[in-house]
């Protein structure tokens, strides 16, 4: 059966990819937090992952309001990057498993998750940004990927206690899967900012730090929150760490921190990083 | 447009929901077409033309000309469709972030740096 060697949270603000592509990394304002990144390239490099299921949330590339999904998944052979209207470069196109994202598909809607399927989905930035983070430089990306674009923009959101079983379901529906391939889960975005309205700017580092923590020791915790609950604690933008939670349930079962990194601010964002594995 | 229901209110914060997806679905829709480097262009070409096109309504009409971006909220309007109109005219997060706080920019920039304290 398929393996899950870990997971990594991170952060997915779009000028990450334009410090990437001006070679910033070791200006003093980019520095704090590309700093971060080598001890999970390290971990990356040790633990071998085949496949990487992306939990992240689409702002405007390939979903629009016309069709919102709450959940959808990619069921595609390759995902291309395309222009968001910022000036970002363009990236390669990412490798897809059709195999194991129809074995999800399944597994998922099983276990009553209702996904979009998707067999041509563009992935944005906060796809590709945490990949080239994580692999810096390599085109095509060594791993295989799955998709999984969680709703953040139009409200109702799911809710976090939903989230959190989401990942688990997709953390069985990996660990179900005849393969011997090994899987690591990525969850983009947040952490506290908002970029509307008169509370623009907003940044909530107790939050934060603490969401950090009990992601790793408590991951209920942060399910007793509503999504109102979060926009107020985080911003209308920081609410997107349910696809930390997300990540998080994959999991399954307790977890073990192997590196965080927490760097106020990149853009008007809390930028957090957070390579978990299970013990 | 109300549907009645009870709100959470939280200060100089929009939550964008059903009733807010609505109103502001032309704007978005034109926000959205801007991921094209094409529409972009014809966008900067006749920009009241542009956004008859996408049937604004004169309050969207009116916010996006003049790039304030609490009137394109007020219109419905959503902040991820919102940037990619910014990004035409070269607006950064921060710029948008001192517009709608009043703030100067550098401003802005330090009060986020004291966040992160």
């Amino acid at each position: 059966m398929a393996k899950i060697v870990g997971g990594i949270n991170v952060t997915h603000v779009p000028y990450i990819g334009r410090a990437i592509a001006n070679n910033l990394q070791q200006d003093p304002y980019w520095k704090p937090f590309f700093d971060g990144f080598p001890p999970v390239r390290q971990w990356l490099a040790k633990v071998k992952p085949d496949i990487a299921v992306v939990i992240y949330n689409d702002h405007g590339l390939n979903f629009f309001l016309d069709k919102m999904p709450t959940f959808a998944i990619g069921a595609a052979a390759e995902y291309n990057n395309a222009d968001e209207g910022w000036g970002i470069p363009t990236l390669p196109p990412y490798q897809g498993d059709v195999d194991f994202s129809w074995h999800m598909i399944d597994s998922l809607i099983e276990e009553e998750f209702d996904m979009v399927t998707c067999q041509e989905m563009l992935v944005d930035h906060a796809f590709t940004i945490p990949l080239e983070l994580f692999w810096p430089g390599q085109h095509p990306c060594p791993v295989r990927t799955v998709p999984i674009c969680v709703n953040t923009v139009q409200f109702p959101l799911p809710k976090p206690a939903r989230c959190f079983k989401f990942g688990q379901a997709i953390g069985r529906a990996i660990e179900s899967w005849d393969s011997d391939a090994r899987v690591v889960v990525i969850g983009t975005g947040g952490l506290s900012h908002q970029l509307d309205g008169q509370r623009a700017g907003f940044i909530n580092k107790e939050f934060d730090l603490m969401f950090m923590e009990k992601l790793i020791s408590d991951p209920l915790w942060v399910t007793r929150y509503s999504i109102p609950d979060l926009v107020e604690l985080t911003g209308t933008q920081g609410v997107e760490l349910i696809n930390w939670l997300t990540a998080r349930g994959a999991l399954l079962g307790e977890v073990a921190k192997v590196h965080a990194n927490y760097h106020v601010p990149i853009s008007n964002t809390a930028s957090g990083l957070l390579c978990m594995e299970s013990v | 447009m109300n549907t009645g229901r009870q709100k959470r209110v939280i200060p100089g914060t929009t939550i964008f929901d059903g009733d807010v997806a609505r109103k502001g679905y032309a704007l978005n829709k034109m926000c959205f077409s801007f991921n094209s480097a094409e529409n972009r262009a014809a966008y900067l070409e006749d920009k009241e033309a542009y956004c008859d096109k996408y049937g604004l309504n004169e309050q969207q009409k009116k916010a996006a000309l003049s790039l304030q971006v609490l009137d394109m909220l007020a219109a419905g309007g959503n902040a991820y469709y919102l940037a990619k109109l910014g990004g035409i005219f070269g607006l950064d997060m921060q710029d948008v972030g001192a517009q709608q706080t009043g703030m100067t920019k550098e401003a802005f920039k330090a009060k986020l740096v004291e966040a992160g304290k």
